[in-house]
């Protein structure tokens, strides 16, 4: 595998990406790169309270400031907005869904905007922006999730009455056992810490205005074409009017996969003052008007047959959905309500979600959004059956895996294909666990500081967002298809236009790989558009490790139909029927009359002529083709973590960490790779290091990169990864999701292994992050 | 305002600045220079990293009036002739970088380190770009690349 691909087979090559050279030199185009002459720099004005009603805002001395333009506080932008700002899904027709605003006169978390400035600069408008004079009136604050339906609670809506804004079930009783009269039972209760996603860049948006009313946004989001949609729809500007731009986008991870306030205030802004506006985030703000994810609490069951025969898993979840409902926030535990069997044949089963409003920062989708919470459920209570039952902790989840493709689960989706046993075997083979145990059984024996914990993981999961038919049936407002168009240019240059949209993933660089494998070109001979809605008119854009599975897919029947016409075109012009051609390699030939033949790009060349074509075809070569696919994406895999843990510090470091993943075809193992890393470190880092933290009053105490730890090179080893290949049957290419796999699958293998690490000293629980402080108290309380 | 005098990748300035101008910012809205990036607001990040007088500075630690007389490179001034750099090109190679914003940062860092001869192990370089954060590509590829630029540079162990 390497750069050197060959035309043919650039499928499964190591193609050296092309999106490089632009960042590597500087000349990135991200948001806050772009200043249009005259731009305004936007300021929000926030709330320092979690939960507080304004009684007034006096913009005077803000707008006398110098270089400051207009000041406006909510109650002079109400009639901006023609409907509240969106949700996307409303996940059961009583769910409770109170609308808010861009700005606000009732602040419900810390970080509501309750007023903005603008100015000529960035530094007149911060200035300015201290100048708004805010009289609060505080009110009590619901901060925890636990304890948000308690009796007596503050409320975040007290007009709703409740905290409780859903309850959604899924059940099935496959063998009319109750999950009490099981022959083992096994109840553990977890709190996955709620995360704050840290993109390296912060959000910025920029609005343009035009002479007739028309914007273009550029903005730092994952979703150009939906925030298209919803902030046309929200402005009452009809689609026409808006286009939407992401260039250059600095990382995601699901927290730009959303409408937020300022890309609404700066449309409306530009249209308002005539000018362009732009607004870019600072890191500490984007710690409080960022989406934040997870903040769920669990209790997990698995009831079993003494033989370890696992029979019921039941799941009751809390999940916080903050001060409001942004784009998707009630739908994130539905994106794990299907997979908490995991990989395993669990005949029984029983979901339970209730979303609660507090006085939070809103959560929404951070990588693997509502898998990771399932999957380190199951992955530490089959540790705790596997303890209970006193038999061993890898052969337990191998006596259970579901082994016969494709599978029908008891939550009923369909796993496409997969081979859990596979991965678990390559797992072994790599990880040496015989040499690890006899490690860990002479650091016990010595009984020094450092003791050694191997921990596992085995998953599966559904991405690949989504098959729109069961959208619809789970309540989503949106499709999950995506569309992609292949373009001939006279000369042969091939334009891809997708309706994804990268922000570190590659697309440029795979999308022309599977491009010129179809058509039998040279790789440079394809171009990749993406991004702008002016050039990719339709689309449902990147999340949920769709791209490839639905987006790359696309490109795959938009070939065909570039193939299947220039056919007919070959046909006409060699004069030979349609039926005689065989198509490879770029080239049209003869059966049976080999030097008989015709080139793709020759065919592009006479549709553009247009000189000789079959009675009545449209002149030119270009198809488009919206791909709606029939099934998730289901990747699956096994990994473990080898984690040395200092008994007398509480520290736990990993010391190995070894993935074996089956994510179907491979179009670039480098990028697949790479995904790979960056999803375990962010499910290591869950296990260890992140935990966003709020006191008593709502106030965040983990308001910026000093006090929330994002791991550095220093905290992290190298990872060893290896893959199994069990191809999708339900599309051509035969790939899978690959982006969140890491981070569904890492979490568990790490508090698994810290767990090993310090059994034998009467540890039974800790909880994320697995900090040094909670592992000696964990020691401690042990011992006493 | 105050006038100084600082190198940018070569090129003499003469700049009115204010005394409160991050040396960030003014590299990026007074000489155009948008390479560096800003991640930021509490020098954890390292995005905006720069060789001042060939150590590695994060940009945002220093008042832009600081830098007078000091010869500064970014990003924008380390491939020379149209040729990458040893550490751009082992960045390419390994795909040591994923949405690129914390790549100008974490390059230059690795210039400097380097350079300092401190790049020897893989210990030595994750310590070494301690500073310097990535949240896509968990750095395992950072680090083949920093190795492999060591290499090429002659200051590997």
């Amino acid at each position: 595998m390497s750069a050197t691909a060959e035309k043919g087979s650039y499928v499964g090559s190591a193609v050296k990406r092309r999106e490089d050279k632009a960042l590597l030199t500087g000349q990135g185009t991200y948001v806050d790169n772009m200043a249009p002459v005259g731009t305004l720099s936007l300021v929000v004005v926030r709330s320092p309270y979690a939960h507080a009603r304004v009684t007034s805002v006096s913009l005077d001395a803000a707008r006398a400031a110098e270089g400051v333009v207009a000041a406006f506080s909510a109650a002079d932008l109400q009639d901006d907005w023609k409907a509240a700002m969106p949700c996307a899904w409303p996940v059961t027709e009583d769910m409770k869904n109170p609308p808010h605003y861009p700005l606000t006169d009732v602040a419900r978390y810390q970080g509501d905007g309750v007023a903005v400035v603008l100015a000529e600069t960035r530094a007149q408008a911060k200035d300015a922006a201290e100048l708004v004079e805010v009289d609060w009136e505080p009110v009590d604050a619901v901060v925890d999730v636990a304890k948000a339906l308690d009796d007596g609670a503050p409320l975040a809506h007290p007009d709703l009455g409740t905290n409780e804004c859903y309850v959604w079930r899924l059940d099935t009783d496959a063998t009319g056992q109750a999950i009490e009269d099981a022959e083992v039972v096994v109840t553990r209760r977890y709190y996955q810490p709620r995360l704050i996603p840290n993109a390296i860049e912060p959000r910025a948006v920029l609005a343009v205005p035009g002479a007739a009313g028309e914007v273009i946004l550029y903005a730092a989001t994952q979703i150009p074409h939906i925030l298209r949609l919803l902030v046309a729809a929200t402005l009452g500007m009809s689609e026409t009017k808006l286009r939407v731009v992401a260039p250059d986008v600095g990382g995601g991870f699901g927290s730009k996969l959303d409408v937020y306030a300022e890309e609404l205030l700066a449309v409306a802004l530009a249209r308002r003052l005539g000018r362009p506006v732009k607004w870019t985030e600072e890191r500490s703000e984007n710690y409080v008007s960022t989406i934040h994810g997870r903040d769920f609490h669990t209790e997990y069951t698995l009831a079993a047959t003494k033989d370890g025969t696992i029979t019921h898993c039941r799941a009751r979840v809390t999940a916080a959905m903050g001060a409001y409902l942004q784009l998707v926030t009630p739908g994130i535990p539905l994106l794990g309500a299907w997979i908490y069997a995991g990989p395993y044949a669990i005949p029984n089963y029983s979901v339970e979600f209730t979303g609660v409003f507090t006085n939070t920062t809103p959560t929404d989708a951070y990588r693997g959004a509502g898998r990771p919470e399932a999957t380190y459920v199951i992955e530490r209570t089959m540790d705790a059956l596997a303890d209970e039952l006193g038999v061993d902790r890898v052969e337990l989840r191998r006596k259970n895996f579901i082994k016969e493709f494709p599978a029908t689960m008891a939550s009923g989706l369909t796993i496409d294909s997969g081979d859990y046993v596979a991965s678990l075997d390559k797992l072994l083979e790599h990880l040496d666990l015989d040499a690890l145990h006899a490690e860990q059984a002479k650091r016990r024996e010595n009984g020094g500081a450092k003791q050694l914990g191997v921990g596992f993981s085995t998953y599966n999961e559904m991405c690949g967002l989504a098959p729109s038919r069961i959208l619809g049936a789970i309540r989503y407002a949106a499709g999950g298809w995506e569309q992609a168009t292949i373009r001939y240019l006279p000369t042969g240059s091939i334009q891809v236009v997708t309706g994804t949209s990268p922000h570190g993933q590659g697309h440029e660089t795979a999308w022309a790989q599977i491009v010129a494998d179809q058509l039998g070109c040279d790789i440079e001979a394809v171009e990749v558009l993406h991004g702008d809605t002016a050039v990719s008119h339709a689309g449902l854009d990147t999340y949920g490790s769709r791209s490839l599975p639905v987006g790359g897919v696309a490109l795959c029947y938009a070939a065909e139909k570039v193939v299947d016409k220039a056919r007919q075109i070959v046909a006409h012009q060699l004069e030979v029927s349609a039926d005689d051609l065989d198509f490879a390699d770029g080239t049209f030939s003869v059966k049976g009359s080999p030097d008989k033949e015709m080139t793709l790009a020759a065919a592009a060349w006479a549709a553009f002529a247009a000189h000789d074509l079959p009675d009545g075809m449209e002149p030119g070569l270009e198809a488009t083709a919206t791909y709606d696919p029939p099934n998730f994406s289901w990747p699956g895999g096994a990994h473990a973590a080898v984690v040395e843990v200092d008994t007398e510090t509480g520290d736990a470091r990993l010391v190995r960490y070894v993935a074996i993943d089956d994510v179907g075809t491979v179009v670039n193992p480098l990028i697949v790779d790479g995904q790979v890393h960056g999803g375990i470190t962010q499910g290591i880092s869950t296990a260890l290091y992140e935990e966003g933290s709020y006191d008593e009053a709502g106030s965040l105490l983990t308001a910026n990169l000093v006090t929330y730890l994002v791991p550095s090179a220093a905290e992290l080893p190298s990872y060893e990864l290896d893959r199994t290949e069990s191809r999708s049957p339900t599309n051509p290419l035969g790939v899978k999701g690959v982006g969140e796999t890491g981070t569904i699958a890492a979490a568990p293998a790490v508090i698994n292994a810290v767990l090993d690490a310090v059994s034998h000293l009467g540890v039974e629980d800790i909880q994320m992050p697995a900090t040094p402080e909670r592992v000696w108290r964990a020691i401690q309380e042990a011992k006493a | 305002m105050r006038r100084v005098a600082l190198t940018v990748n070569g090129t003499g300035h003469e700049l009115d600045l204010e005394p409160r101008e991050l040396l960030v910012y003014v590299l990026r809205e007074r000489l155009g220079l948008t390479g560096t990036n800003v991640g930021c607001d509490t020098s954890s990040c390292g995005s905006c990293t720069i060789l001042l007088d060939g150590e590695s500075v994060k940009s945002c630690t220093l008042l832009g009036v600081q830098a007078e007389g000091a010869q500064i490179t970014t990003i924008e001034g380390l491939a020379s002739d149209g040729e990458l750099h040893p550490v751009q090109q082992a960045f390419h190679d390994k795909h040591a970088l994923q949405c690129g914003y914390c790549t100008p940062g974490m390059v230059m860092a690795a210039v400097s380190l380097i350079e300092h001869g401190e790049a020897t192990d893989e210990a030595a370089i994750r310590i070494g770009l301690e500073g310097n954060l990535c949240r896509c590509t968990g750095y395992h590829n950072i680090v083949l690349a920093v190795e492999q630029a060591a290499g090429v540079m002659g200051k590997a162990s």
